[in-house]
């Protein structure tokens, strides 16, 4: 009797710490400085009443300038265990200052996908950003929505409207369910509530951020819809001639369904565009999944892997820093806005405040991060 | 639809972790004991809805 009070006395104390631990990294409050572009701050509840209070009723940052233009969005977390895209997101949030158009910047597309971290992964509950002022700590995420907002799964996904059956797991996967379902599952509704933004707000352009493992083809490039296409190709060429970076473009598939790149194209009138960057803690063959391999991107095996020909993308000894990951990002963006702008005129966004790819390598993401106790209450928000 | 699903598995997750238990109380040595509570802690977790 002894004994097996003693035994289920290990296993209480195991549940509660194991309990805590996720519990704390469930409810982490990541704080958000309004910048000074920030006009007002709506969320995606806005947009379609049922998602109003639940855990997807994500903050929706809406910059304004002082010349009316066109409308841009930006998608932050769609993905959260992508933490370039949330990162690069949160720097136009506490940055950006709009001379002409709109910019929208959700930071969390998938608020649920970011409070677990992938089953069985070995991921760390979060991460940490060194700033001058201590460094701010975020949400490591998971790729899929949190069993304990969407369970269980089906046998087979079946996407809406198409039909076309896709892995299981991915009914929780915000970037296979667009262009969402108001009667659907919660990544559905998210999907439907975006979809509604972008159709109300009059979205010319829907940028979504992404980071993928070197072993998937489509990786440091841009997904484009057919009617960014030329858009994205001009922005590459750029980029890759001046930016101290090369990237790709690639046509979004069309037998391929839920994608943002597909559905918003398909079922708005914006250019759908998304963003891959590299992210070696994402890769099958990594070492230890820790806070260090997220951040710098360091790790022997990937680069093994390398050596033998099995990525897509190079990789040394000196890894994929954060830094580079999120500069890739925001790089991308103004270009395609200063040729959208070109081309555009009338509906042109042009955005100042935001460091390009060489100043976040040189001076890191954190010195883009605002330090929230400096900050007025009223213009700090909790993601 | 989807609400009861939700909720049935939830009332399997607490079918199981009765069953864990009454096996674990039924056990004779401390190696099928630590088993029984290791496996019960998922279960646990998600009936509390923790993760």
């Amino acid at each position: 009797m002894i004994r097996k009070a003693v035994i289920g006395g290990l296993g209480v104390v195991l549940a509660v710490l194991a309990g805590l631990s996720f519990y704390r990294s469930r409810h982490l409050a990541e704080p958000v400085v309004a910048g000074p572009g920030v006009a007002r701050v709506a969320t995606l509840g806005d947009y379609f009443a049922p998602l109003k209070g639940t855990v997807n009723d994500a903050h929706v940052y809406v910059l304004e300038g002082k010349e009316p233009g066109g409308t841009v969005l930006l998608l932050g977390g769609t993905h959260p265990e992508e933490p370039a895209g949330r990162l690069a997101a949160w720097i136009f949030a506490e940055k950006a200052a709009l001379a002409q158009g709109r910019l929208l910047v959700v930071l969390t597309a998938n608020r649920s996908g970011s409070t677990a971290t992938r089953l069985g992964g070995a991921y760390p509950p979060d991460f940490t950003i060194p700033t001058a002022w201590g460094g701010q700590k975020f949400r490591m995420g998971d790729r899929w929505s949190n069993p304990l907002d969407q369970w269980p799964d089906p046998e087979v996904y079946l996407h809406y409207p198409t039909r076309q059956e896709l892995a299981y797991v991915d009914i929780r996967n915000l970037n296979r369910a667009f262009p969402g379902r108001p009667n659907g599952t919660l990544t559905e509704k998210t999907c439907f509530a975006i979809t509604e933004l972008i159709r109300r707000e009059k979205v010319d352009i829907a940028i979504d951020f992404h980071e993928a493992e070197l072993q998937y083809p489509v990786i440091s490039t841009i997904v484009a819809h057919e009617k960014g296409a030329d858009l994205a190709a001009a922005a590459s060429m750029f980029i890759s001639s001046v930016e101290g970076f090369s990237i790709g473009v690639e046509n979004s598939p069309k037998a391929l369904r839920g994608l943002s790149h597909r559905e918003i194209g398909d079922a708005t009138g914006a250019i759908s565009l998304l963003l891959e960057a590299p992210e070696p803690f994402l890769d099958a063959t990594r070492g230890r999944t820790d806070r260090a391999l997220l951040l710098t991107g360091k790790d022997e095996f990937v680069v093994r892997a390398g050596k033998r020909g099995l990525l897509f993308e190079k990789i040394d000894e000196n890894g994929w820093p954060i830094d580079i990951r999120v500069g890739r990002h925001t790089s991308t963006v103004l270009q395609i806005l200063e040729n959208w702008t070109a081309d555009r005129p009338d509906r042109g966004v042009i955005i100042t405040g935001v460091p390009r790819y060489t100043e976040v390598v040189e001076k890191g993401v954190g010195a883009f991060l605002t330090d929230p106790r400096t900050a007025p209450a009223s213009r700090v928000f909790y993601e | 639809m989807e609400t009861i699903v939700t909720a049935l598995y939830y009332l399997l997750t607490a079918y199981i972790a009765v069953l864990l238990v009454w096996n674990f109380l039924k056990r004779k040595n401390w190696q099928e004991e630590a088993l029984y509570i290791i496996v019960l802690i998922p279960f646990l977790l998600r009936l509390l809805r923790l993760k």
